[in-house]
């Protein structure tokens, strides 16, 4: 989240709570949004990290909100994310070290298992069918993280389905 | 989901309802050129009225083949097969054509339409076949083509029309005589992505409504708005799933897991 919040303020200074109704109009309801405590938590480390700079601006009759603003090095550091390339996702290690191991343990049928976990994708692929179709469709960055998930998991339903041609 | 739903295979709650589809150790061998190649091998299965099944699999597993001895558009080699209780496995061509005119509707994935017939006229054919009286048989028309949003298509030729709409005409002629049960064979698999979401949306409506569905589809997308999906590999039903249904996922699982961006 710390890149997110430090993105966000590229645009003007804004306050916590600011910054977490920014995110999720942005990404819509679908995304499991951080609470408010974790985007506190996360901008003092980053103002101690000199990476923003808080002000506290007076309100009548509640407590001081405490605005940011990016420094030179947040901003830095916010081009230093735009210019690398993100990490490839990964294999579903543990399902695959289960599938490895459970001849050898004589405790689980790899084709047990590998039927246990399609019918785990298979209801999370049409929960997400069902959160695609209850998501506003012209919030396009909502639809396509939907999209994402539902190809990643596509990919892993191919690939169990390569396991269990090859295991059977 | 319960977590040992692995071992017992997902019978619909009991009821006392005659199945659309009974089969009993169903087989068929296809022989071509080579050695001959078992398709589907002793397959047991049951489908209530209302149900919604997708048959997944790699290529080659079968699944198609079973779907064509459902639908008696191949004969099986061994086995009983009912459809909607009535003993089928031994009828001839006359008999099937029959059946499937007032209890089956196909749907494929190159649409085969009749291409040198108008969309109401591909349409309407089954219905006058079943013996429906031309007014009645452009009602029905009327009424599909509305639903499957093609209304003012009526005068155009299937090659005139997109994919997915010919897919839609498809449809409207499958249901036509209000089958009780629509076999779907791979119906999304030469559209694009807009075409495999309306054709989807569509069957969903319809299953909504009651009308009992087998789908044969490679697609997990199209797989899972299914409410049973049987896996099927080398010509057997590995497993058999109900999906949806108390399931809880757990703190890292589930929709939100999938979801979650990290950095």
């Amino acid at each position: 989240m710390r890149l997110a919040l430090l993105a966000l303020l590229t645009r003007s200074p804004a306050h916590g709570y600011e910054l977490k109704q920014d995110l999720e109009k942005l990404l819509g309801a679908a995304y499991p949004q951080p609470n408010v405590g974790q985007i506190y938590v996360t901008l003092g480390r980053l103002e101690k990290s000199g990476l923003i700079e808080g002000e506290d601006v007076e309100q009548s009759g509640r407590p001081n909100k405490r605005t940011y603003k990016l420094t030179d090095a947040g901003r830095e550091a916010v081009l230093a994310w735009f210019e690398d390339t993100a990490e490839e996702p990964r294999v579903r290690d543990e399902f695959f070290m289960k599938l490895a191991l459970a001849p050898q343990s004589g405790l689980a049928d790899p084709i047990a298992l590998i039927n246990k976990q399609r019918r785990q994708y298979l209801n999370t692929m049409r929960d997400l069918s069902k959160l695609a179709a209850a998501e506003d469709r012209d919030n396009k960055i909502s639809q396509l993280l939907i999209e994402g998930a539902m190809l990643h998991l596509q990919a892993d339903l191919d690939w169990l389905e390569r396991c269990q041609e090859e295991l059977e | 989901m319960s977590d040992d739903a692995t071992a017992a295979p997902a019978v619909p709650t009991a009821r006392p309802a005659t199945p659309i589809v009974r089969a009993e150790g169903l087989t068929k061998t296809h022989h071509g050129e080579g050695a001959p190649v078992p398709a589907v091998r002793g397959v047991d299965l049951s489908v209530q009225p209302g149900e919604f099944v997708a048959v997944t699999g790699p290529s080659g597993a079968g699944k198609s083949t079973l779907l064509h001895l459902i639908g008696g558009l191949q004969r099986p080699d061994g086995g009983k097969l009912w459809i909607d209780g009535e003993r089928v496995d031994a009828y001839r061509e006359a008999r099937w054509a029959v059946l499937r005119r007032r209890s089956i509707g196909v749907v494929f994935q190159f649409f085969n339409l009749v291409s040198n017939l108008t969309v109401a006229d591909n349409v309407e054919l089954p219905a006058l076949l079943a013996g429906v009286s031309p007014k009645a048989a452009r009602d029905s028309r009327a009424e599909l083509l509305a639903e499957l949003g093609l209304e003012g298509r009526e005068r155009a030729m299937p090659g005139e029309l997109s994919g997915g709409e010919q897919q839609r005409v498809a449809l409207a002629r499958a249901l036509v005589n209000h089958p009780a049960l629509l076999l779907a064979d791979e119906p999304a698999g030469s559209l694009d992505s807009k075409g495999t979401r309306e054709v989807l949306r569509l069957l969903t409506r319809f299953h909504q409504r009651g009308q009992t569905i087998m789908m044969v589809t490679h697609d997990a997308r199209m797989a899972s708005a299914a409410d049973r999906v049987i896996s099927f590999f080398d010509g057997r039903i590995a497993d058999d799933a109900q999906l949806g249904g108390g399931r809880r996922p757990g703190p890292s699982g589930g929709v939100s897991g999938v979801l979650e961006l990290k950095e």
